[in-house]
């Protein structure tokens, strides 16, 4: 039987101590308050003095209530049964399912050898035109959505949870709104996703310290499953709070704040989960997508800024498009070449953007009053479309049709020689009717 | 003296506190004893009856009361032959025999040998008996990969010796004895081929240290050309994300003409590094015919691993980076990226409760940082031969922004500064060294007054731009549109390179002097033009050539057929013939 302390020296935001030994560091241990049970993990030892942060928050905990160190760390059940079900960020079920206990596994382990990683070669589909033709994604690949709060990110992901080519979806939501929850539940539900897929949720209105074990859990069980073999989609919402939940807990602690107010240990800290992306040797693979909102759209902001850092790329979602210009996956060269897709794709990515970029110029210039050439009124009209047939986030469509999409697009707006296509893509693949 | 011994009284994160008995020093190596694990760390701080720890590894578990064992020794790496081809972690753990060892995940608490103690050498000696010898001189030589590794006097013996016995030519393995030297006392030494150093003291077993001077050869063109980088100095690479710091990174570990790449990936991403683990057992050197993996050594700390680490891993790479430097070898040492080992430093800081100081980093980063860049060089050697360390790092400042502590203090201790610029990289303009804000201290191998002139043409082409914006294209002059032109021109077709394709990629010195006097002629050619369009259609054509003749191998029939084409087009459009050469 593990030793009882029930007298607690100081509580400072969600934060307690007691004075205790034989303690482990970042050791679980249970309170018991009269508003019933929480979890606590040991963040700092000094001599006796044990400080834990306290999962449910320390309101209402009195400093005679009982606390029990579990002699474990952090743990969580793993096994196929999870499947379908919903947890919360202390790992228990927060759906009426019934509690699982077997297998527990520990959280955030130790990082993968890099000499055991390989270099990723496997496209994931998500039949969006903006991702699967102009920046793919690849199995491995971490990426984040950046965008600002109103825009449809959770829309995007919960779209990308459905469609994805992967054998399961963990979703993690940190600090989610109640309504977006359900959306997302409702969304994988009635599109037969959900059999596929693990919830660990934090909702805007549960304990703040609880939304800091999400993306450690979810990838704990990832990493199980991935060694199993499956391919794992890993979409974490939204990893700002889980930023602001990092800097509550180092002001409480009165660590030294380095860059508005963040801790100096933001990239580590964000990096330890970002990196546990992977494609294994002979076994599965994890793969995250994580929205990140950018204060005040700032990218310079230091969420945005570290985690660009750290990630291969990112979705910039930006007045409800995946912007073409902002968004970058660094891996999309190692799945879009002539052996690998089809053999027009790169040159459908470049050419297209290419004159996208022109037509921003142009719209520029039309706002600015100068005078539209017959150029000009080719390259609005190809915008135009662009807009909506390829860059509309309802746009639902496979890679090849997309592809042929493309060359329509481009034949209803332009010559074949305005394009700067190759001339061998274009006898193959400029259509043959068109209504210009 | 038995080492001393301890137990921890405090953790907070990887920092702990240990009440100890004995001697200690500052800096030593300690180990914290956990079951079969013994967990590495290193001494930072050492107050009232307390030392301060920092731990390489997990702290997680660690109990107050646990044992310590302090080792008497600096944090050090082994020298010796073998080290060239490895991958190693911040702590020259072998990370391919760790996988094979322990599968998936990297282990807590296991330290393997950095070299292999079995594998014979082939040993030549160079030194007689009877020869006087000081530190860094040579006592004879193995074949490793491509060179002659220069067996020497340990850097940490001091004054003179006398050779008293030279094994003879035959195959030994890195610990056997194959010399015995004496000192001015009489003291007989044994030496094998094979010693330590600790990381964070420079090697100083060399007769002088020299201006740098000769350019070390990147084949990038836009760094050879405007911002060369000498052999023995010092560059930086600051730049926001997606610039491409650690493409270019890359692409110089692949194409510098060095001996010896060095390359530290520290804090960044582990895909990237598996790139580089991955591609290079596969690339051909073309200096040396065998693979890229045998020129280099890659210290990998990715982001995820611990955070102490990484700060040892810098020191390390510039550690073995020196070794390979007192053997008369050229050596680039390529750090990616000192702003995550700033980090750290910052991290440590803070856990050691320091007053911050800017942006929340120790007061002592700028000095670090000059430590660190300090220990490049050209030296001479006490063996009267020359070797050199140049070292470059990249910096990843937070928001792009270099007026931050990391990027500033390593502008005041470099040679050169490769800005990277995010609007060029958008752009797709790599490599995204911005022309205009880079510079260098160094001499290039093309004058410097045409190169002075090719900028001033960078400089105003880009005012024109500016101001095209507002008054349009309409009113700018023919001659403004032409230096418009010339500047995007020399931008697309010289300072732009592609990295993918197999010519382009990298351009020889002989290749950039002759492309670029071309070039200069396109600047310089005072061009016969009606109309914009008609200029525009002009350059369109100037640049398509360049860019093929780019593409095009130096010694086929191509190269000399597109420079016709272009020779050609000048003259037809030039205005006097007496702007031809």
């Amino acid at each position: 039987m593990r030793k009882i302390y029930n007298k607690i020296q100081n509580i400072s935001g969600n934060v307690i101590s007691v004075k205790a030994s034989d303690v482990s560091y970042e050791e679980l241990a249970e309170i018991t308050t009269q508003r019933g049970k929480s979890l606590a993990q040991v963040i700092k030892m000094d001599d006796e003095n044990v400080s834990l942060q306290v999962f449910t928050g320390s309101r209402g905990v009195s400093i005679n209530d009982e606390v029990r160190f579990l002699g474990r760390p952090m743990e969580v059940t793993f096994s196929d049964n999870m499947l379908g079900r919903i947890f919360d960020g202390a790992g228990s079920p927060r759906d009426k399912g019934p509690l699982l206990t077997e297998n527990l596994i520990p959280v955030a382990g130790p990082s993968v050898n890099p000499s055991k990683r390989i270099i990723p070669r496997r496209m994931i589909r998500t039949n969006i035109p903006m991702i699967d033709v102009f920046n793919s994604l690849v199995v491995s690949q971490k990426l984040p959505i950046f965008s600002v709060s109103g825009e449809p990110y959770n829309e995007l992901l919960a779209r990308i949870a459905l469609q994805a080519e992967v054998d399961m979806i963990i979703l993690g939501g940190i600090g989610l709104k109640y309504d977006e929850y359900m959306k997302f539940k409702n969304t994988l539900e009635s599109g037969g996703a959900l059999s596929r897929s693990i919830f660990f949720m934090n909702t805007a209105s549960d304990p703040i310290v609880e939304s800091l074990m999400v993306p450690d859990l979810s990838l704990a069980v990832a990493e199980k499953f991935a060694l199993k073999g499956k391919d794992v989609l890993v979409l974490l919402t939204d990893m700002t709070n889980f930023a602001d939940a990092m800097k509550e807990i180092a002001i409480t602690m009165e660590q030294v704040p380095s860059n508005r107010g963040y801790p100096g240990d933001l990239y580590t800290q964000l990096a330890a989960r970002y990196e546990k992306a992977v494609d294994f040797d002979d076994a599965g693979s994890i793969t995250i997508l994580a929205v990140t909102t950018m204060p005040g759209d700032d990218v310079t902001h230091p969420v945005p800024d570290n985690t660009g850092y750290i990630t291969e790329g990112q979705f910039y979602l930006h007045n409800g498009y995946i912007d073409p210009f902002g968004s970058l996956s660094r891996l999309k060269q190692q799945v879009n070449s002539a052996d690998q897709s089809r053999k027009d794709h790169r040159a459908i990515m470049d050419g297209m953007i290419q004159l996208y970029a022109q037509f921003m110029e142009t719209e520029e210039k039309r706002a600015m009053g100068f005078r539209m050439s017959g150029w000009d009124q080719k390259l609005l009209k190809y915008g135009g479309m662009f807009r909506s047939q390829m860059m509309d986030l309802s746009v639902n469509i496979p890679l090849e049709e997309a592809l042929d999409r493309g060359w329509e697009i481009m034949a209803k707006c332009f010559t074949p020689e305005e394009t700067r296509m190759r001339t061998e893509l274009i006898k193959e693949f400029w259509p043959k009717n068109t209504d210009q | 003296m038995s080492p001393s011994t301890g137990k921890i009284v405090g953790i907070s994160g990887n920092m702990v506190t240990v009440e100890f008995d004995g001697n200690i020093m500052q800096n030593e190596v300690a180990y914290i004893l956990k079951g079969e694990e013994r967990l590495k760390s290193e001494i930072v701080r050492i107050g009232d009856s307390v030392a301060f720890m920092q731990v390489f590894e997990s702290t997680k578990g660690l109990k107050i009361g646990d044992k310590v064992e302090f080792s008497g020794e600096l944090l050090s790496v082994q020298l010796g032959p073998g080290l060239l081809g490895q991958v190693y972690d911040g702590l020259q753990n072998p990370l391919p025999d760790l996988a094979e060892e322990y599968g998936f995940f990297l282990p807590r608490g296991v330290e393997l040998k950095a070299l292999d103690d079995e594998r014979k050498w082939k040993f030549t000696p160079v030194a007689n008996k009877g020869d006087t010898v000081i530190q860094g001189m040579l006592l004879g030589h193995v074949p490793e990969g491509i060179f002659e590794h220069a067996i020497m006097v340990p850097f940490h013996l001091p004054g003179e010796y006398t050779v008293e016995d030279i094994a003879a030519e035959g195959e030994y393995a890195i610990k056997e004895t194959i010399a015995k030297i004496k000192d001015e006392k009489g003291n007989t030494h044994e030496i094998s081929m094979t010693f330590n150093w600790p990381v964070k003291i420079p090697i100083e077993a060399y007769r002088d240290k020299i201006v740098p001077e000769e350019p070390l050869v990147t084949q990038a063109r836009i760094i050879d050309t405007f911002f060369p980088v000498a052999k023995g100095g010092t560059f930086c690479i600051p730049g926001p994300f997606g610039a491409g710091k650690t493409v270019l990174q890359h692409i110089l570990s692949r194409h510098a003409q060095v001996d010896v790449v060095i390359v530290a990936a520290c804090g960044e991403r582990a895909g990237e590094v598996v790139e580089l683990l991955r591609e290079f057992p596969e690339l051909e050197d073309p200096r040396t015919g065998k693979t890229l993996m045998e020129r280099t050594i890659i210290i990998c700390n990715t982001s995820s691993m611990p955070v102490a680490a990484r700060e040892a891993s810098v020191y390390t790479a510039v550690t073995l980076g020196e070794y390979y430097k007192q053997m008369g070898l050229d050596v680039l040492l390529l750090a990616d990226s000192t702003s995550r080992w700033a980090q750290a430093m910052r991290e440590l800081s803070g856990r050691l409760e320091e007053i911050p100081g800017e942006e929340a980093f120790p007061a002592y980063l700028e000095s670090r940082i000059a430590e660190f860049y300090e220990r490049s060089g050209l030296m001479e050697l006490n063996s009267g031969e020359y070797g050199s360390l140049t070292i470059g790092g990249t910096v990843s400042p937070a928001g792009g922004n270099f007026e931050e502590p990391v990027t500033q203090a390593t502008l005041k201790v470099v040679g050169a500064f490769l800005g990277l610029s995010r609007d060029r990289a958008n752009a797709r303009r790599f490599p995204s060294i911005h022309p205009l804000e880079s510079w260098s201290k160094y001499e290039s191998f093309i004058d410097q007054k045409n190169i002075d002139e090719a900028t001033d043409k960078l400089r105003r082409g880009n005012d024109v731009n500016q101001m095209m914006m507002v008054v349009g294209e309409e009113g700018t002059s023919i001659e403004d549109f032409q230096l418009y032109l010339k500047s995007e021109f020399l931008d697309s077709v010289y300072l732009q390179q592609n990295a993918f394709d197999e010519v382009d990629a990298a351009t020889n010195k002989e290749r950039q002097t002759h492309v670029f006097q071309r070039v200069q002629q396109v600047l310089d050619t005072d061009f016969h033009l009606e109309s914009k369009d008609q200029a525009r259609d002009l350059f369109n054509r100037l640049r398509q050539l360049f860019i093929d003749w780019n593409y095009a191998k130096m010694d086929s029939p191509d190269f000399k057929q597109i420079e016709e084409s272009i020779e050609k087009l000048i003259k037809e459009h030039s205005e006097n013939e007496e702007n031809l050469q």
